[in-house]
């Protein structure tokens, strides 16, 4: 039998998961999790996700061998390269996968919260390319450190509101966006980012990534003759984690999910509810939900997605932590050394594997690199200052 | 057989009167003087909310008065303690989100609730389907927990919520998050109106009852309002007097309508 859960009615993964909204969307859930199941089941469907995954995404995504870094390593590297999909990160799979259903559903428009900008600039770009009318939530915070994602939003057509409530991050951000949500549900889809958030959305939002894992599973039966030793992915909420995992959970690979040390919901969290979903969070001792501190604003988030609460839980992937110092050694380390610039949240994967390599000696390491750095290059001039 | 907040609001509406019910943000600044104040000026019961710290039901009044009152250190605990010590008269309801009770524990909180001589509970991210471990605590602790009925809700689902619900049925005024309109919406009277139809139980008004004349309107269909934007943005800028001849004035005009 898998691990990898269909979750029940009851919107379960384990105990975790579940539908902690709002009397106001509960109508709304059910109605998504029935047309995303007929929608799934339907074959026509799924050829035209297909179709436009191919065509405008640019999928199958690459598989990369690092002959650099494995050498140096003494691991052999390689990266599964969802940094090259269209928009530039993984989070397109979700959002085309979502504003198909929305249309199918008959919205007519779209709200998204972002943190990086990643999930806001992919949201942006299907509603360009499906007609839909898109509003972004982004805090405030997170709108000044990535502020080309920002305009690349607004040069999509689509409406940027800064959110300075709260900690002005990401979790701010999806407060807004499900109010919105509540005012507006019968015109508008939430087209949340994440394997978090109400049941379905995080088994909807796998499902729509589990193409990366079949993806590498392929490649790496082609690649390796077998499944890798370790699959490592950074978490946030865990969407390219999960989309990677669901690939390799069923095989003896170990699963490495890396958590920002400032945003560690599972290493630090312990069970709560905000957001719709019971999973790992981190909270005070009267369960106000603490504000997340890292580098990367994809990472920024006190929470994780239920499913890899669930993994945690029977201990079937494992969630470590690395510093900020840590990643911003890793970004460089991987830029100089590769040629390829890192998205800051990966850099959280690469930087564990920098610092685990000497355990791993001769093993094979498959890491999920899901976004490029290009819209981390001005942050880090910042940080680095300018560099001789 | 009804527990003490919905005995205190039939007693109201046997009266041939409609109930008012003022909200209160815990651990604001004045916030207990406020509560004697809504009490002392015609409240049928007052809700007291714990703030949290991802207020998703909230909108920009509700959430500002709740940051100030988590950035002056209020906590469940210490409201609960201050709670203790008011002898209002009337039932008090606290508004919670699910994190507060799920930390503390269903058993706990519901018992922390009983001692401190709260009578009912509202959690406004606990639906119907997730509500039934927590039912059961409080059911057990005589906590009444209040059900909220959405204007999205089918008609099938209305009837399932109104029997879960214990004190009164909360019907959501609009879609949407807390916070005062120019008008009165009309899925306010119509939703009531639905939620009449299937329980015998207290239906109140609650979510964009901004002031006497849309309280009035809305207690055409319903037996009553529960008013928080209002009341809270008048704490933020005026104290508990404020507080006191808002509600004074919503009393009064509620009674003049039903005499």
């Amino acid at each position: 039998m898998s691990i990898l859960v269909t979750p029940s009615s009851d919107g379960r993964f384990g105990e975790f998961g579940g539908r902690f909204v709002p009397e106001t969307l509960v109508p709304a859930c059910q109605e998504l999790e029935a047309a995303f199941h007929d929608a799934w089941s339907d074959s026509s469907f799924r050829e035209e996700l297909h179709q436009v995954l191919r065509e405008y995404a640019g999928r199958p995504s690459m598989l990369t061998e690092c002959y650099n870094l494995s050498e140096q390593l003494g691991i052999r590297l390689v990266l599964k390269r969802e940094d090259l999909n269209h928009t530039g990160s993984h989070k397109i799979n979700n959002v085309i996968g979502q504003t198909l259903l929305a249309k199918r559903m008959g919205k007519k428009r779209i709200v998204a919260e972002t943190g990086a900008g990643q999930h806001g600039v992919a949201s942006a770009t299907a509603a360009a390319l499906m007609g839909l009318e898109c509003k972004v939530y982004m805090g405030a915070v997170d709108v000044s450190r990535q502020e080309l994602n920002v305009f690349r939003m607004r040069l999509l057509g689509s409406d940027v509101e800064a959110v300075t409530s709260g900690s002005q991050t990401l979790k701010d951000a999806v407060n807004e966006a499900m109010r919105d949500w509540v005012a507006t549900v019968e015109s508008t889809h939430y087209c949340l980012g994440s394997v978090m958030g109400p049941h379905p959305y995080p088994y909807m939002v796998r499902q729509f990534h589990r193409v990366i894992g079949e993806e590498a599973s392929q490649q790496c039966d082609d690649l390796l003759g077998s499944h890798p030793d370790f699959v490592v992915a950074c978490v946030g909420g865990g969407s390219n984690a999960m989309g990677i995992f669901s690939g390799f959970v069923d095989t003896p690979a170990r699963l490495i999910g890396v958590e920002p040390a400032g945003g560690a919901a599972v290493g630090r969290g312990q069970p709560g509810v905000v957001h719709g979903m019971k999973s790992y969070l981190m909270q005070d001792e009267y369960g106000q939900v603490q504000e997340a501190h890292s580098i990367s604003a994809g990472l920024d988030y006190p929470g994780v997605g239920p499913e890899h609460s669930y993994l945690a839980s029977i201990g079937r992937a494992e969630y470590p932590t690395v510093t900020d110092d840590e990643v911003i050694e890793a970004f460089q380390v991987m830029s100089r050394t590769e040629g390829i610039i890192p998205a800051l949240e990966c850099a959280h994967a690469m930087a564990w594997i920098i610092r685990e390599s000497p355990k791993m000696q001769g093993k094979t390491v498959l890491m999920n690199l899901s976004g490029r750095g290009d819209k981390d290059v001005g942050q880090m001039m910042g940080i680095l200052g300018g560099l001789k | 057989m009804s527990g003490v907040l919905q005995s205190a609001l039939e007693s109201r509406i046997d009266a041939g009167g409609k109930c008012l019910v003022p909200y209160i943000t815990g651990g604001f600044p004045g916030w207990v003087d406020a509560v004697r104040a809504c009490a002392a000026h015609g409240a049928d019961a007052i809700e007291i909310g714990i703030p949290f710290s991802d207020p998703v039901m909230d909108g920009p009044v509700i959430q500002q008065a709740s940051q100030a009152a988590l950035d002056a250190g209020a906590t469940p605990v210490s409201i609960l303690q201050e709670v203790r010590t008011l002898d209002v008269g009337v039932p008090l309801v606290v508004m919670c989100y699910y994190n507060t009770v799920f930390h503390a524990g269903h058993e706990r909180f519901a018992a922390d609730l009983a001692a401190a001589g709260v009578s009912g509970a509202i959690i406004p991210d606990l639906p119907l389907e997730e509500a039934g471990d927590w039912a059961v605590a409080a059911d057990s602790a005589g906590v009444e927990t209040v059900m909220l009925a959405a204007p999205t809700a089918p008609d099938e689902r209305l009837p399932r919520v109104a029997a879960r619900a214990r004190g009164f049925v909360y019907s959501v005024g609009l879609l949407g998050v807390t916070g005062e309109r120019d008008s009165l919406a009309d899925t306010a009277t119509a939703l009531a109106a639905r939620v009449k139809r299937v329980t015998e139980m207290p239906v109140l008004v609650g979510v964009g009852v901004s002031n006497a004349a849309q309280a009035v309107e809305a207690s055409k269909v319903a037996d009553g309002v529960i008013m928080g934007a209002a009341v809270v943005r008048r704490l933020i800028e005026g104290g508990a007097d404020a507080v006191g001849s808002f509600v004074g004035e919503v009393r009064a005009a509620l009674d003049e309508s039903s005499r």
